[in-house]
């Protein structure tokens, strides 16, 4: 060996926060967002079109002392990054559709568990192998209820790079805050889609780490899984000598398992209600020209960008339009939503998406108003054009 | 007086009752099982490792095997059916400080998990797995799996297993592992012994145990009570420490024409996955 081959490959660490303007994709920017955020373990598995964002973290994460490892499927690499969570690792993983669906049962493990972890799934068109390589926005009901039973989860939905960077840091806040797993529900559209991302300064970051046990161990009696009046247990890692026992079986305060019908309704109860009961702490989103609008535009991600233009238009040609951009799509913004409509100004609601109405169906559910649907089952994204034609419908 | 006194007066805690959940007492595992037996080397071995209890994990995955998590007092995880590796490898790479040991059964291991146990092997992970092969699904009452031998009885193969089994040191060490051994619950002293080997060695150490399933495997075929079958482990059983036999460690329960080799068969020093 060369004495060139036994230099380490970084001698300097780069800096964790890349502080300053760049041009970047969605997926570098999201990979950003995990490292700004403190990100300690990445696990994954190569996927189109996430593959950037573990492309992007084999160098990077390394470089500032966190660890990379690429796994042998998307099985393996949602229960490595649970597992690392549990030893008190800010973990992440990222992955498509495909990946996203074998996921499911282990997502379900870190829901039970409350062990918190970032999933980002960058949508492309399905179901099964789909269109690899083209956009998709039919994974957010999957990440709703894709795995089985009830649980709480949170989804953020990005609509730019500079977003991806920015939502990504609020995801990793969420699941610690909540012990939750977290989704970042990008589309194909935003993960390869370039653009200035402005990354501020390392104090700049917001933190919000784990609750932790309020006893030393050892001292007193701690109870894994006895929640504070906010619904969430502080959280012991492996090797602290708390001596904690987790499972995916229903189970005690203490952690062990507790095979009863009353005991589950209870925890089962919990995990729904410790994100449902915070919702308005959790969810996120933006208004444009909503005031007086008689039709109003609901859509996320890569079609928000395409209803803004539209909905730009029609106000340019005297049409009362606006525009309700989720940026949480889980919780979905429902106080918001019904607070728009209780005004009375509106008439009708718009929802372009690229599934076959996904989030039409939620709308549905809040309004007895017509609620019409722009749907395209993927590859493809609706023009400005396209949304401005049933505006003047 | 005070002698008979002191006869009397013994403590009512076992020495190993600190490294025992306790309060999870009585256990789900039916009598003449293995895999409390597997418990008690285990600990015996934390206690042998000179290791700090809190520095030491027990991950677990689904099945009797994988209770085996919820009953010894280290920080413990009772993970998802087959995915306790690739769980044990996210704690054993964020802290490599712990000793993480994987116990978990065959099926839970070598079918729905096996994939990550080839990869988990080939990266040489800094992880102690023991495997309790007790060649059946003992949980969901006694179907056939990727260890029971040819011509064994299971509900999903009621003439008998047909399936070749997997070989499963042959399989650890081709797959890369740094430590491959093979006993029985009845050979504690030197299970026990493996389990401290294996804590002391940095990569992947795998131990199989052949522990009885009387309730499901051994009532179908014959091996009468937990006690016979072990005694079938004394009398049909011989060590060969080294891995010169490893192709022809096919276990036979059923036919009796072979004895089933023990032994610790690799024992290698290997560069541990790092990331």
């Amino acid at each position: 060996m060369t004495d060139a081959a036994k230099k380490p490959a970084t001698p300097d660490l780069a800096p964790r926060v890349l502080t300053g303007k760049h041009f970047m994709i969605g997926d570098h920017a999201c990979a950003e967002g995990a490292l700004a955020a403190g990100l300690d373990f990445f696990a994954g598995y190569p996927i189109t079109p996430s593959t950037e964002v573990a492309e992007h973290l084999a160098t990077r994460l390394p470089a500032v002392g966190g660890r990379f490892v690429q796994m042998e499927d998307e099985l393996a690499s949602i229960a490595a990054i649970i597992g690392a969570s549990t030893a008190g690792a800010r973990s992440f993983t990222a992955t498509s559709g495909p990946g996203f669906s074998l996921m499911m049962e282990n997502i379900g493990l870190a829901a039970m568990m409350e062990v918190p972890c970032v999933i980002v799934d960058v949508m492309r068109a399905s179901p099964s192998t789909g269109l690899p390589t083209m956009v998709g926005q039919s994974d957010i009901l999957q990440a709703r209820w894709g795995s089985h039973g009830d649980y709480g989860i949170i989804a953020y939905v990005p609509a730019s790079p500079q977003e991806c960077f920015e939502l990504t840091i609020d995801a990793f806040n969420a699941a610690d805050r909540y012990r939750v797993p977290v989704f970042i529900l990008m589309d194909e559209v935003i993960g390869h889609m370039a653009e200035r991302v402005v990354i501020p300064g390392a104090d700049q970051i917001p933190f919000t780490g784990r609750k932790r046990p309020h006893t030393k161990p050892g001292e007193g009696t701690f109870l894994p899984f006895a929640p504070d009046e906010d619904l969430i247990p502080p959280m012991a890692h492996a090797g602290e000598g708390y001596k904690v026992h987790m499972t995916g079986l229903t189970h005690d305060e203490r952690g062990y398992p507790q095979l009863t019908a009353d005991r589950h309704n209870e925890l089962v109860h919990r995990l729904v209600d410790k994100v449902r009961l915070n919702a308005a702490n959790i969810m996120d989103y933006e208004e444009h020209n909503v005031d007086d609008a008689e039709t109003l535009v609901i859509a996320f991600g890569c079609t928000a960008r395409s209803a803004r233009a539209a909905v730009d238009q029609a106000r340019s040609e005297g049409l009362k339009c606006g525009l309700l951009r989720p940026k949480t799509i889980w919780p979905f913004p429902t106080t918001r939503v019904r607070r728009l409509l209780k005004r009375g100004t509106v008439q009708r609601i718009i929802v372009p998406e690229v599934n076959l109405g996904q989030l039409r169906r939620e709308i549905e559910r809040l309004t007895q108003l017509p609620v019409i649907g722009l749907n395209h089952a993927g590859g493809a994204m609706p023009t400005p054009n396209a949304i401005l034609d049933v505006i003047k419908s | 007086m005070t002698t008979t006194q002191a006869k009397h007066s013994y403590s009512t805690i076992h020495p190993i009752d600190k490294l025992m959940r306790s309060d999870r007492l009585p256990h789900i595992l039916c009598s003449g099982c293995g895999v409390g037996t597997v418990i008690h080397s285990y600990v015996h071995a934390i206690e042998e490792s000179g290791i700090d209890p809190d520095r030491h994990v027990c991950v677990s995955g689904i099945g009797c095997s994988g209770r085996a998590a919820g009953y010894v007092n280290v920080d413990s995880y009772h993970t998802t059916h087959g995915r306790a590796l690739p769980f044990a490898l996210g704690i054993a790479v964020h802290n490599p400080d712990l000793k993480v040991t994987v116990i978990s059964g065959d099926g839970d291991l070598f079918a729905i998990g096996g994939n990550h146990f080839i990869h988990a092997a080939r990266r040489n992970v800094n992880l102690n797995v023991i495997c309790i092969n007790n060649f059946n699904y003992g949980m969901t009452g006694g179907q056939v799996g990727p260890t029971t031998p040819i011509g064994a009885k299971g509900t999903t193969a009621p003439q008998g297993a047909v399936e070749r089994p997997f070989n499963l040191p042959h399989l650890a060490k081709s797959s890369g592992a740094s430590f491959v051994a093979r006993w029985t619950v009845l050979h504690v002293r030197q299970f026990t012994d493996a389990i401290v080997r294996s804590m002391d060695k940095d990569g992947f150490c795998f131990t199989e145990v052949l522990a009885p399933c009387p309730t499901s495997f051994g009532r179908r075929n014959d091996l009468g009570e937990g006690l016979d079958e072990v005694e079938m482990y004394r009398t049909h059983s011989r060590i060969v420490n080294g891995s010169d036999h490893l192709e022809s460690l096919d276990i036979d329960i059923v036919d009796h024409e072979r004895a089933i080799t023990l032994g610790n068969f690799v024992d290698v020093e290997r560069a541990a996955f790092q990331a």
